[in-house]
């Protein structure tokens, strides 16, 4: 995963609160084999309409999703990370963030960052006025910077550690790796293994 | 903070030990610590989460595509091909299975994890092959799964494991990576729930009643963040393959993991098969898995109890698997239901199961009686339902299928000549898989379908898009498919002993 340290990118005012997972993914699309390749399925249903705001320059080409409160409600489908991420999305701005969703979010290295709604609004007049400014997210300061309007956002310590040093669950889990050799060495003999295969 | 050992204070940790030894621990503790790697730091709900040791993976076709795409995109390998194994199961077809499969989906998935397999060098049973079959039917059976282990797969009826005493557990797809690639798991500590079932059980009562009656008792979340440990007289009795039926519905109350204490029934099981301990590894293990049991004044954080004597066959009547009844019972009254969320679960499924309030459960006609799944297709289901038809007429209008859990299975079967038992009953007698306790292959009911079926999962459209289920057992399938209507053996003996004396 890569290290996340600040990023930059055009803003996409999301005015709805609620967004569930069933939104941002459909679930017809949970039947694939990859776990790359969703850019398609991400909103799928709001984007049978041509107005929907990812299906206009040039928010079709942004990376910062500003939304409204409760993002990412709903089933726990890891999917829903994927697709933002694979559509180009690096953060989510939101006033309040379901928790798995951003349990998932920080395991995968989209920041889900925490800003009040009244900041939110700001942000969404801004993008809406001036469509494609860039918003800057900054993760050392956590601060977020859209055209003149600066504010900061939240996001806890050990999800920001995580995403600065760009550690996924298995890498963190692979910090430990001495630790995991050593107890396979203390292992009984008597435990069983799949191969050499023996069958009956 | 506790000192790193050394060669010296290891030996003074040992002669102090017995006082830190006598702290009862329960199974699940005691299998929890004994595969701790790293341990968390802090207490209660900010506690960071142990790193466990994972003794066995096993994996099929549906939630291990894209553990194995995560594991090629970050250039990783796994870490210990030597504990894990595949099997191919929800896709399977069941007839004609040297034919290649329609749905492109179900080929695909199962096309997918034959490459993967190969690529990661992973042992992999596949369709066509003497130990291919439902997952948690394929690992007890080739003497995998063993008590104290820790067992996971991308499926939550991993639960079915337990049965061992091992702690098994259902994972999602990101944790299949996760054990791929690290063998490990950072986890939280479960509660723990003892389930006590005293008693005998009445003839034609089985651990499937058992645990539809707990699940009824408890509710469907009545488990949620336990692991629950059946024990009693009445848990004792029961065989292997009974205690798989009730440790794998261990999910449908909530729970993430069941598990019954070794003892010399799973030892006799376990013994002379493929992967069982050999010699004096035969010795340790068994010395080990005897250390195993709860200890006796142990805590458990909450307790059930369930009277084995008062049992009945248990069957269902809703959409859920807590919405069960005694088969000499009614279907309920919403109105009955003080609690409105539940009255209003009960409006809906009587709805959606097409039933009225107050009939007799037994008065329910169904079309199809489905015997397997990992809760009940093995080789003792197969005999006790076997038993039951032999020499006995299917009700003419019902379709009865048979889907032995593994290939083995199947092959045991017809050792013993089960399959003709059920052929010249009428049934139709297929190849091992899921089939139809989910739908996914060519095996599901047509909308409107009623079927008693000894899975596990009652949902809407579980068998098939618009499907009705009743879970039952083993018996009660067998009773019913002569009947025609929801019954019990002991149906078979009043209806026959009225026909004789007319
Ligand atoms: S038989 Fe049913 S419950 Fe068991 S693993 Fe297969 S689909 Fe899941």
């Amino acid at each position: 995963m890569e290290p996340f340290i600040t990023h930059t990118g055009i803003g996409v005012p999301l005015k709805q609160s609620n967004v569930d997972t069933d939104q941002i993914i459909p679930a017809v699309y949970l039947k694939r084999i990859t776990r790359t390749g969703f850019e398609d399925a991400l909103f799928a249903g709001w984007r049978k309409d041509p107005e929907f705001i990812l299906n206009r320059e040039p928010y079709s080409a942004g990376s910062v999703l500003v939304a409204g409160p409760d993002f990412g409600t709903g089933s726990s489908r890891e999917h829903a990370v994927w697709a933002l991420k694979d559509f180009g999305f690096k953060v989510v701005l939101s006033a309040r963030f379901a928790d798995i969703f951003r349990g998932n979010s920080g395991k995968q290295g989209l920041l889900a960052a925490e800003v009040d709604q009244q900041d939110i609004e700001l942000i969404w007049k801004e993008l809406e006025n001036h469509p494609g400014t860039q918003v800057t997210v900054d993760l050392e300061g956590r601060t977020v910077t859209c055209g003149s309007f600066s504010t900061g956002f939240q996001v806890d310590d050990y999800t920001r550690w995580r995403l600065r040093e760009g550690l996924d669950d298995i890498g963190l889990t692979l910090r430990t790796e001495q630790e995991i050799t050593d107890f396979e060495a203390s292992r009984p003999a008597y435990k069983p293994a799949t191969l050499p295969a023996r069958t009956a | 903070m506790v000192a790193k050992a050394s060669p010296e204070n290891v030996a003074a940790t040992v002669a102090t030990a017995p006082a830190a030894e006598a702290v009862p621990r329960t199974l699940a503790e005691k299998v929890w610590q004994d595969h701790v790697v790293v341990p968390g730091n802090g207490a209660g709900d900010a506690q960071t989460p142990d790193l466990l040791y994972i003794d066995l993976h096993i994996m099929h076709e549906v939630t291990s595509p894209q553990a194995f795409e995560g594991l090629r995109l970050a250039g990783r390998t796994v870490r210990r091909p030597d504990l894990t194994i595949a099997t191919e199961d929800h896709n399977t077809p069941t007839l004609e299975i040297d034919q290649p499969i329609a749905d492109p989906v179900s080929a695909k998935q199962i096309q997918t994890l034959r490459d993967n397999a190969q690529e990661f060098g992973i042992r992999l049973h596949s369709l066509g092959d003497a130990e291919q079959g439902i997952v948690h039917v394929v690992g007890p059976q080739l003497g995998l799964t063993q008590p104290g282990m820790t067992v996971v797969c991308g499926d939550s009826h991993t639960s079915t494991h337990g049965a061992f005493g091992a702690l098994a557990f259902g994972i999602g797809t990101s944790e299949v990576e996760h054990v791929l690639a690290t063998q490990s798991l950072p986890l939280k500590p479960f509660k723990t729930m003892a389930i006590t079932v005293e008693g005998t059980l009445r003839e034609g009562v089985t651990a499937k009643d058992i645990i539809l009656a707990v699940i009824a008792k408890i509710g469907t979340g009545g488990g949620q963040g336990y692991v629950l440990e059946y024990r009693g007289s009445a848990i004792r009795a029961l065989s292997m393959d009974a205690r798989m039926t009730i440790c794998n519905m261990s999910i449908e109350a909530g729970a993430r993991a069941g598990m019954v204490a070794p003892d010399e029934t799973t030892f006799e099981y376990i013994k002379g098969r493929p992967h069982a301990p050999q010699g004096e590894d035969w010795d340790a293990a068994v010395e080990y898995w005897s250390s195993l049991p709860t200890d006796e004044g142990a805590a458990f954080d909450a307790e059930v109890f369930l009277d084995a004597d008062e049992l009945e066959p248990f069957v269902t009547w809703g959409t859920n698997p807590g919405q069960g009844v005694s088969l000499s019972d009614t279907v309920p009254v919403p109105e009955h239901f003080d609690d409105p969320n539940a009255r209003a679960a009960a409006e809906r499924a009587l709805e959606y199961m097409d039933l009225t309030a107050g009939m007799p459960m037994k008065d329910i006609r169904v079309d199809t009686v489905f015997l397997g799944s990992c809760t009940n297709s093995r080789l003792e289901d197969l005999r006790t339902a076997a038993a039951i038809i032999e020499g006995r007429t299917k009700d003419e209008n019902v379709r009865m299928i048979v889907v032995p859990g593994s290939a083995r299975v199947r092959l045991e079967a017809e050792a013993e000549g089960l399959d003709r038992v059920f052929k010249d009953f009428g049934a139709e007698w297929r190849f091992a898989g899921c089939s139809m306790c989910l739908g996914m292959n060519p095996d599901q009911l047509a909308p409107g379908e009623r079927c008693a079926s000894t899975s596990n999962r009652n949902f809407e459209g579980r068998q098939g898009k618009g499907g009705r289920t009743h879970l039952v057992s083993p018996v009660v399938a067998a009773a019913t498919a002569i009947r025609g209507t929801l019954s019990s053996p002991s149906d078979l003996a009043a209806s026959e002993s009225e026909l004789q004396e007319a």
